[in-house]
């Protein structure tokens, strides 16, 4: 039970370092389309990486108890594989209607 | 008299699907809970079958599992993406170089449209701005140049896409 409470805290862990990448590059990037960069494509990996350590938990220590709790969790993971790119998709859609300006290299970032 | 079968096999399809989703979610088998999963799932597929499964079914099956083979490659695009994003972030100089690219594919069908732009938004350096479905036009926005010329160049995207739905 070892290996799997090891193998579980690694992809928590690869998930939280994809999150606090998409956090660092909201914060550091220059403009609004840079930063939909970050968070759009850091947020789909770093959750579904976290949802599948729930998940290999969940079917380790409580299979027996709940065993449709890992279906769930995985129609989780394809609605957020739909979802996020759609709603980037959208967010930037709504910026480059009303006229948002994309940053240009060796701009002031904003 | 075929529009009609099409008709009565995208309602058996929707309410097969509803039906385990029904189950799946709810995780109760007494007959209340099943009799009540039959009944709204019946509702959904007379009222919205035509959402899920279009009339015209042909090579459905082929192209279904050309999607399943292309979903891994995805997948595997996603974590190139990620590892792309989080270099470009945390390199103290910030290799970034954005720009607006705009180009035309061969793809018309929904589908297809929507598979391209959001494979383009999951892989690395590029998100979909804008469709055009009448001409296949897509405008993209790329943080440097490389991504970039993966669209505009190589194309590997947009022939793998074309390939799933057999659109070339």
């Amino acid at each position: 039970m070892v290996i799997i409470d090891v193998i579980v805290t690694l992809f928590l862990a690869a998930g939280i370092f994809f999150m606090f990448t998409g956090v660092i590059g909201l914060l550091r990037l220059p403009d609004f389309y840079t930063r939909l960069h970050a968070t759009g494509k850091c947020d789909t990996l770093g959750e579904v990486l976290i949802i599948t350590g729930l998940l290999i938990y969940h079917a380790a220590h409580y299979a027996h108890e709940a065993p449709l709790v890992p279906v769930k969790l995985i129609f989780l993971i394809v609605f957020i594989f739909l979802a996020n790119p759609t709603a980037t998709h959208a967010i930037m859609k709504a910026a480059y209607m009303t006229g948002v300006k994309p940053w240009k290299l060796g701009e002031e970032r904003r | 008299m075929k529009g009609k079968e099409g008709k009565g096999f995208g309602i058996l399809v929707t309410f097969c699907a509803m039906f385990l989703f029904w189950l799946l979610l709810s995780g109760i088998f007494d007959a209340f809970h099943v009799i009540a999963g039959v009944i709204c799932s019946a509702i959904v597929a007379f009222i919205s079958h035509d959402l899920l499964v279009k009339g015209k079914g042909e090579k459905m099956l082929t192209k279904s599992f050309r999607f399943f083979i292309y979903i891994w490659w995805e997948l595997w695009q996603i974590v190139l993406a990620n590892f792309d994003v989080a270099y470009r972030v945390l390199h103290p100089k910030m290799p970034i170089d954005p720009r607006i690219i705009e180009f035309d594919t061969s793809l018309r069908s929904d589908f297809a449209l929507v598979t391209l732009a959001n494979s383009i938004t999951l892989t690395p350096g590029t998100i979909t701005i804008l469709v055009d479905p009448e001409k296949g036009k897509f405008w993209v926005h790329a943080i440097a140049k490389k991504p970039a010329d993966a669209l505009l160049v190589d194309k590997t995207m947009q022939r793998k896409v074309a390939d799933v739905y057999m659109e070339r």
